[in-house]
């Protein structure tokens, strides 16, 4: 036996016999990036919210303060809070009606080849890049695009106007209003919301299917009362992806849609053009705070009960 | 195909097949087969794996549609209809019982289907769970019960619904033995107080003979045969029932024919042969062949000899250890003799 074989199967045989060890050796170089670097600038940020600005020197003034969140509270950032939370909610909601039936198709009948290329079809977008799809969007968008153009060609270049001219859409072309930002940040999450929910039902065994026929439930009662609530977990954690990106992206509503801000920008402005921090920090917590209690109320109404 | 006699009253029909065949693409899963099971009867489907016990079973519940040939259930032609609106219910292998409800709202499940009312339902629920022993266990998941415990759950929501015909796919197949034994004794019991139908599909042959009034043995999508635990275990048909239900002891070409004198396959269970010293004198309503002893295994209740016979082939014996008997060693010449009426001649 050489020294170093010697060497390595001592080694082998001391991690061994000790596999809390090897556990920790695991474990702790990503408990360290998570814990130091990510919760830790978390907490950073958490304690920035809390100093402030000095009005005349534009320095940080680093005693405690709430002053940041009564700013917070003004109603010009109270708009951007709504506006942000909304926008969210819509393509949540939408994305969630537009993945289920395709997550559906890919769980339940897509088999083999079908699958795989269903797969990839939802998968693309993403290996693309963000900005490339995004700058594509305000192309086709535009009052030049494929859109507006398809609409004029079937004559119902009128409806769309309609459409645009209601109140709170308000836009001269899709790029320019509110409905172009939904539909660029529909498109750009989806996969978000489809991957989840396919997973989801894609644990659904068919036996639980047949069971329901069997106990003499209508292929409609057997979707209400055992797909759908099997399905829950899934769209929730779609949801969460979708809503959470959403209330976060400052990209999106900066090159396509009414140039209203979003909470993103806003954070994106305060610490960059404008130099304060504390708001800007003050502004990334709404998003935190939100999602805390999206989640409580997903948990309470039970979203996770069949997981 | 021989047909058991448990129709010895005169019973209805409860299920019938008429011809039926299930193929997928070239694959015949269930081949031309026929067969009546009579009402309140405890029928099993035995079988290996793929031999269409399983694909039978679907049929009458109406996850599959038969290719050609028609299922009649009460008299009734099922084809086209679709499970839900079938008067039979399944207990399934998996139990698949729903993980996001609790024990009362499973077993209450078809009821709510029905649109009984929820406090009715309730009732009749923890009813059916007192009935397979398991009152107290209904505001439980699933997830927190054990194997036997959801088996009792899956059987009380299908006997809710009070079918005609309750289909069991190998309910059993997931417990551990104690647990098994104990179950096949409860759902014989369970059967004989509800009173109906009950179709079971398993390949444990132990199973499908202890529980049955009669058995259908499945083999490549066709029946072998037919009959009650008794007389396919004395009488198999086919070498196949013979090797399948119990343990036998298969000769054929010359070492057949050495012992039975004639052409053809022929079968002995290895608990009806004698060992004897070598000329030692046997009844006259016996037949006897000579042979060497192989192997000994020595397995608590009875002992296993593999004797090799003089005549070309080899056959087991089955000596049940009840008192000091004649107990070869290995290697040592005996003498084998049995009953000439325990001697299977056998059909394919």
């Amino acid at each position: 036996m050489t020294p170093s074989s010697s060497l390595s199967n001592r080694l082998s045989t001391y991690l061994f016999n000790r596999p809390n060890l090897v556990l920790c050796l695991l474990l702790l170089p990503p408990l360290l990036w998570l814990g130091v670097i990510y919760l830790g600038s978390l907490f950073s940020l958490l304690v920035q919210s809390f100093f402030s600005i000095d009005d005349f020197t534009g320095k940080v003034v680093y005693d405690l303060s709430l002053n940041s969140y009564a700013r917070l509270f003004s109603a010009t950032n109270l708009a951007i809070i709504f506006r942000t939370v909304m926008m969210a909610s819509a393509v949540t909601v939408i994305c969630g009606i537009i993945a289920f039936p395709l997550a559906y198709y890919i769980a339940r009948f897509a088999s083999g080849r079908t699958k795989a290329l269903f797969y990839v079809a939802v998968m693309l977008p993403l290996w693309s890049n963000y900005l490339v799809r995004v700058y594509s969007w305000k192309l086709i968008l535009a009052k030049e695009g494929a859109i507006h153009w398809m609409f004029n060609a079937l004559g119902l270049g009128p409806l769309l106007e309609w459409i645009l001219s209601l109140p709170v859409v308000e836009g001269s072309s899709l790029s320019t209003s509110y409905i172009g930002t939904a539909l660029t940040f529909i498109y750009i999450w989806l996969p978000f919301m489809v991957l989840p929910i396919q997973a989801a039902l894609e644990r659904v065994p068919r036996s639980l299917l047949e069971a329901s026929s069997d106990l003499g439930a209508r292929p409609g009662e057997t979707f209400r009362k055992v797909i759908f609530p099997l399905a829950i977990p899934g769209i929730a954690a779609g949801s969460i992806f979708t809503f959470s990106l959403t209330l976060g992206d400052y990209i999106i509503p900066q090159l396509i849609g009414s140039s209203r801000p979003f909470i993103g920008q806003a954070v994106y402005q305060f610490q960059g053009t404008a130099g304060d921090i504390p708001m800007a920090a003050a502004f990334a917590m709404v998003p935190i705070v939100i999602m805390a209690v999206y989640l409580t109320i997903a948990k309470r109404l039970g979203a996770f009960d069949a997981l | 195909m021989s047909k058991g006699d448990a129709a010895a009253t005169p019973q209805s029909t409860a299920v019938s097949f008429r011809d039926v065949s299930r193929h997928y693409g070239s694959v015949k899963a269930v081949d031309r087969v026929s067969f009546d099971i009579l009402d309140g009867e405890f029928f099993a489907m035995l079988g290996p794996s793929g031999s269409g016990k399983t694909t039978s079973l679907r049929l009458i519940a109406g996850f599959e549609q038969p290719t050609s040939g028609s299922v009649i259930i009460h008299g009734k032609d099922m084809n086209g209809v679709p499970p839900y609106d079938r008067d039979v219910n399944t207990v399934f292998q998996d139990y698949a019982l729903f993980p996001h409800m609790n024990v009362v709202d499973n077993v209450a499940y078809g009821l709510m289907i029905r649109k009984v009312p929820a406090a009715e339902r309730r009732r009749q629920a923890e009813e059916m769970l007192e009935m397979v022993a398991l009152g107290g266990f209904g505001q439980r998941k699933p997830s927190q019960l054990s194997g036997g415990q959801r088996q009792r759950v899956a059987l009380a929501r299908a006997l809710i619904n009070h079918p005609s015909v309750l289909l069991l796919d190998e309910p059993l197949g997931a417990l551990d033995l104690k647990l098994r034994e104990q179950m096949q004794v409860e759902l014989k019991a369970i059967q004989r107080r509800v009173g109906i139908t009950f179709i079971y599909v398993t390949h444990d042959q132990g199973e499908a003979l202890s529980m049955s009034d009669r058995v259908a043995v499945f083999n490549q999508g066709h029946i072998e045969q037919m009959a009650r635990p008794h007389e396919l275990y004395e009488n198999p048909a086919t070498a196949f029932v013979a090797g399948f239900v119990g343990v036998s002891n298969l000769l054929q070409g010359a070492a057949a024919r050495a012992i039975s004198g004639q052409d053809g396959a022929c079968s002995i269970r290895p608990e009806k042969i004698y060992l004897a010293t070598p000329g030692s004198a046997v009844p006259a309503n016996a037949m006897s062949v000579a042979g060497r002893v192989t192997t000994i295994l020595y397995l608590g209740a009875n002992t296993r000899y593999d004797v090799a016979l003089e005549s070309g082939g080899e056959v087991t014996v089955a000596v049940q250890n009840r008192e000091s008997h004649f107990e070869p060693a290995e290697g040592e010449q005996v003498l084998l003799w049995w009953e000439a009426r325990h001697l299977m001649r056998l059909a394919g």
